[in-house]
């Protein structure tokens, strides 16, 4: 399953400023592993995901998220939901 | 089919930990060969100040308190050797409990083996799977993990933000389950407290039950020593306390306490509480002395907030940049990057004074810090002397 384009964007613009690799954002890059950021900051950028789309994104499921575009899947069933 | 190295996971982390001991420092291995005092100990064979340990009430020689862990040792041996469920508990451990609840005005309290521990403890027996936590983004990984050992749906709100919390409430409305909210006294990396009023008006908004964890407030703040609550005259909207044996009262354990009528049923629905041996009666006789010493002492608590001041107002004068902006015993100092701190920690540490060196993901917002615990033991000479230390390694430093 893969999300919507816009929302992978919007992630990735999101994203980038945690970003200190230089490495590309796309779909399948994994945020905690491939962008080397630390739990903390993971829960950090989630919580500019949540206030940009004005969802709520627990940290159970953040837990379960690994691709940008597993987070996007999310947002996309959240921002429908609501 | 090929094994796969569990430890290879690691690797991050011991090429982090290599790269600290090529600048000759191990940051994260001291090693206290003495203890002096509550404010004193030999370390690479010289005598330091100490400047991080916690140790707020200065307590942790104090001849009472010793002799009381001395006699409880002679007289119940030194364990209890199981659950206070299975082995049944001690006379101790009651009458701490007893006399912890009413040095806190509370009807119920628990104690636990350790502070962190009282955390799992009280997160996952207050909380399950069909309920919601609302955590202070800077919690204590103590309150992360109870969380996660409770299964509820875990929201995650703005440091010290009530509005951020109104506004995630306002999202989750109309959910099953209940609502627990969790703050902090004094939060532990920057020293700064919960705004306490604050979240009480979102509580009558909205009806949640409310913990604060005085960890690092418990002996320390309000009138009476019992925390931050207490400090704020706010203790009635409190549900529920937790709090730690490990730093003003200088022994080991933690405790909840609370006056819900069904409070004492949480001894059968935590497993951190129940599926670990139960604290040791030196430990327990030495908390249960101390817990009298704070109630007895309240120049102890006077003696910390000077100490804490004059520390305060020193590093201000340096112009440092500190972890916020409210006297407490926690006093951060944010420094440049990963490189410098532990430089400028390594300095300080030959010059003569151990302060702790945080640094991400341990710390909010990626700081890197050197953090200083004010103890009341301190005189004000080590108090100077810490601020000069720091004026000479620190702020030449930022200024260079
Ligand atoms: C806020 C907070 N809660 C809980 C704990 C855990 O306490 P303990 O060290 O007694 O396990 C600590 C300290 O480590 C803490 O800073």
């Amino acid at each position: 399953m893969t999300a919507s384009q816009d929302t992978i964007g919007q992630i990735c613009k999101l994203l980038e400023p945690f970003n200190s690799t230089g490495k590309v954002l796309t779909p399948d890059t994994e945020i905690s592993t491939d962008l080397n950021i630390d739990s903390v900051a993971v829960m950090d950028f989630v919580m500019e995901v949540e206030d940009h789309f004005d969802i709520e994104i627990p940290l159970n499921v953040v837990s379960e998220t690994h691709s940008i575009n597993d987070l996007a899947m999310v947002v996309d069933a959240r921002t429908k939901k609501a | 089919m090929q094994m796969i190295d569990l430890l290879e996971k690691h690797k991050g982390i011991a090429e982090r930990h290599a790269r600290m001991m090529a600048m000759g420092v191990d940051a994260v291995g001291l090693t206290n060969d003495k203890i002096l005092s509550p404010t004193r100990a030999v370390i690479n064979g010289r005598e330091t100040i100490l400047a991080g340990t916690n140790n707020y009430m200065g307590i942790t020689f104090d001849a009472d308190c010793v002799r009381a862990g001395q006699d409880a040792m002679a007289e119940f041996g030194t364990g209890t050797t199981g659950s206070r469920i299975a082995n049944g508990s001690y006379a101790l451990h009651k009458e701490l409990e007893s006399e912890l609840a009413k040095f806190l005005k509370r009807k119920h309290c628990i104690i636990f083996t350790t502070g962190y521990q009282a955390n799992l403890g009280m997160m996952s027996g207050l909380a399950g799977p069909k309920d919601t936590i609302f955590l202070d983004a800077d919690s204590h990984s103590s309150i992360y993990d109870g969380c996660a050992l409770s299964g509820a749906k875990l929201v995650r709100f703005r440091h010290n933000d009530a509005a951020d919390l109104d506004k995630r409430l306002a999202r989750s409305e109309g959910e099953e389950g209940g609502r627990l909210v969790v703050v902090e006294g004094i939060y532990s990396m920057l020293g700064d407290r919960a705004p306490l009023a604050d979240f009480v008006e979102v509580k009558k908004k909205y009806g949640f039950q409310l913990l604060a964890d005085e960890a690092h407030s418990f002996g320390v703040l309000g009138p009476h020593g019992r925390g931050l609550a207490d400090e704020a005259g706010l203790e009635d909207d409190i549900d529920f306390i937790v709090g730690t044996f490990s730093k003003s009262i200088g022994a080991i354990g933690g405790f909840g306490a609370g006056n819900h009528p069904l409070f004492e049923t949480l001894r059968y629905a935590m497993r951190p509480y129940m599926f670990t041996a139960s604290s040791s009666p030196a430990s327990v006789a030495t908390s249960l002395a101390a817990v009298r010493k704070l109630a007895a002492e309240p120049e102890r608590r006077g003696r910390l907030g000077v100490n804490s001041a004059r520390l305060f107002a020193g590093f201000k004068g340096l112009g440092l940049d500190l972890g916020c902006d409210t006297v407490s015993p926690v006093i951060a100092v944010k420094c440049a990057d990963e490189i410098s701190t532990i430089a400028m920690w390594n300095a300080l540490l030959e010059a003569g004074v151990y302060v702790n060196i945080a640094l991400p993901p341990g710390t909010p917002n990626r700081l890197c810090l050197l953090r200083c615990s004010v103890s009341a033991a301190h005189s004000f000479d080590d108090i100077d002397k810490i601020i000069a230390l720091f004026g000479k390694v620190v702020a030449s430093r930022a200024a260079a």
